[in-house]
């Protein structure tokens, strides 16, 4: 392959590889709350206010582009605060709708907020981020989650998720590791959103809405959430999967917009009924299955 | 005010259709079915098909897309619940496989009907209207009214009264209990989804007649809103749910009038928010499926 044919590929494949780093950090962020057995589905709404405060400060101020993106990612940390307090009390399914509340107001509040330009949101915002950013930010997420897993903080947060009340007998404080997760959680949804923004230029209300959030979610459970890569794992699987199909639909010529709707949801429903640890155990699951035969065999 | 408190009425109805469903299944299974408003949103295509093309009047029409809704529900419980019956995590798996199977057939739809808004054809939606007091009435909104009013009696006689009615109850009370004293549990649960979808499914039907709007993406803010609704009326509570859907209906027309339409959603999710954080149980939440 000669070096033009390779930069090419490039320029056509670039942002897809950007927008797998993205969903890859979001679906980070929808784990990280999950790893303590919470569902939060507000994280459209902490990524909509990173996305928001960076592209406000990048035209209002003259800080440095690190500086904005440390505010995207700390402003919806703080905001989380006080939406945890009352909404963690809840469980599963209530907490799931809570949340899908505080989204909607959220959304809501900037489509009616004439000072962003409501519906419309804000257009040409400055190009900042690059694609080494977005894994720069990814690579750090997913250190963090690394590092907590085999830690004090990890094993608290397992037993939260296994059973909260024996977690919370043996002295564990659940109510402020549910809080700090939703919090990194929170700083990761931002993160995202204000990369994103100062990725295609534009900050539009609709982009945060319900839909993006189940996206996310898809990714996790997809990818697989029993291991703190799988996420990942599922959002560039399924990132990467729309590339093929426009290929495939170009041929078969059926339109690529509800093929690509349709694959996703076979996908999902594939994983969920018969890969329930996701993607990302497929590999354990082929060598386990191997062993087992060889064992069958020797035997 | 005559003519808010009509409008209002009229849309808390179709809520409460839409609500009653949802929380007719959260009530027996303890699982949100998000493949619900993609069961409304089908058959609101189907009333169009039968309709449009196959020139049925809309007095037949419904009745076989409120069928079909029956029958699509059982479906969405035979892929996507009942294989994961059992499984620990049952919970938030059941919510997304519900969600896999909403966006299959939302594909299916946009496949065939294409992304844009359908209407009904020209005179299969009555548009006579009348005076009442100070209120202009449609013939439409007395006949959806009177619809839901009609499938609101029907669901708690069959509840209240049925043996289907009161093994569903059972199923609710305790699925193990229910087993033992001899309800085949799985029937009783894909009977339950016969019902509730066949409800979600004549809501879809009066909602894209009394905007005269179908699209395949009619059922998502719906489904938010039927979540506001279940949860202010309590979860699994059916008399909960009807009153919350007609509360929210009257709440969403008066905002419009009093505060401005781009505020209406945020009123719905606001409320359900509070209703949360401070009466997690909701308006009737003691009032749960058994006493229904």
């Amino acid at each position: 392959m000669t070096s033009s044919s390779l930069q090419d590929l490039w320029l056509t494949y670039q942002s897809t590889v950007a927008f797998i780093g993205l969903n890859g950090l979001l679906a980070l962020s929808v784990y990280t709350t999950l790893s303590c057995g919470q569902l939060s589905l507000a994280q459209a709404a902490f990524m909509a206010i990173g996305a928001y405060v960076s592209a406000i400060l990048t035209f209002h101020s003259g800080a440095p582009f690190a500086v904005n993106l440390a505010v995207a990612t700390l402003l919806p940390a703080l905001v989380s605060v006080p939406l945890g307090l009352p909404v963690l009390r809840l469980k599963g399914v209530f907490l799931a709708i809570a949340t899908i509340g505080f989204g909607e107001v959220v959304r809501i509040f900037f489509v009616n907020l004439d000072y962003t330009n409501g519906a419309l949101g804000l257009t040409a915002v400055p190009q900042r981020t690059s694609i080494w950013m977005i894994y720069a930010a990814l690579g750090t997420a997913l250190f963090v989650l690394w590092r907590i897993r085999g830690s004090r903080a990890g094993y608290a947060l397992e037993a939260i998720r296994e059973d909260e009340p024996a977690a919370r007998t043996m002295g564990i404080d659940a109510a402020r590791y549910k809080l700090a997760m939703l919090a990194l959680g929170a700083a990761f949804a931002g993160l995202a959103g204000a990369l994103e923004a100062h990725y295609t230029y534009m900050v539009s209300p609709s982009t945060y809405s319900f839909t993006r959030v189940v996206d996310m979610l898809v990714y996790a459970v997809v990818g697989g959430t029993s291991v703190f890569y799988g996420p990942v794992v599922g959002a560039a699987f399924l990132t990467a999967l729309p590339e093929v199909l426009r290929e495939i639909s170009a041929r078969v010529g059926l339109a690529p917009g509800p093929l690509r709707l349709f694959v996703n949801g076979a996908v999902l429903l594939a994983v969920i009924l018969f890969l329930p640890e996701g993607i990302s155990s497929l590999p354990r699951r082929i060598r386990d299955r191997l062993r087992a035969r060889r064992e069958a065999h020797a035997a | 005010m005559g003519q808010q408190i009509v409008n209002g009425l009229f849309l808390g109805s179709i809520y409460a259709l839409f609500a009653l469903g949802y929380t007719l299944v959260f009530g027996v299974l303890d699982i949100l079915n998000l493949a619900h408003q993609a069961v409304f949103m089908v058959c609101a295509y189907a009333a169009l098909v039968l309709v449009g093309h196959l020139h049925l009047p809309m007095f037949a029409a419904f009745p076989v897309a409120v069928l079909l809704g029956g029958f699509l529900g059982m479906a969405v419980d035979r892929i996507a619940f009942r294989p994961l019956r059992g499984r620990s995590d049952s919970n938030i798996a059941g919510l997304i496989s519900s969600i896999a199977l909403a966006t299959i057939l939302e594909a299916a739809v946009v496949q065939v009907f294409g992304p844009d808004v359908e209407r009904f054809p020209f005179g299969a939606v009555p548009t006579r209207s009348l005076k009442i007091g100070g209120a202009v009435v449609s013939e439409l909104q007395i006949v959806i009214i009177a619809i839901a009013i009609a499938m609101l009696l029907g669901l708690t006689w069959l509840l209240r009264r049925t043996r289907l009615g009161r093994r569903i109850r059972a199923v609710a009370e305790s699925p193990k209990a229910a087993r033992v004293l001899g309800v085949d549990v799985d029937r009783i649960i894909s009977a339950s989804f016969f019902v509730s979808s066949a409800l979600g499914a004549a809501a879809g039907v009066l909602f894209g007649l009394a905007f005269n709007n179908v699209s395949p993406d009619m059922g998502r803010s719906v489904e938010l809103k039927g979540l506001a609704v279940i949860v202010l009326g309590g979860m699994g509570s059916m008399p909960g749910a009807a009153l919350a859907g007609v509360a929210l209906g009257l709440l969403e027309v008066f905002t419009v009038a009093w505060v401005g339409s781009s505020y209406r959603d945020a009123v719905a999710f606001g409320v359900l928010f509070l209703v949360l954080v401070l009466r997690p149980r909701g308006l009737l939440g003691s009032a749960a499926l058994r006493e229904a």
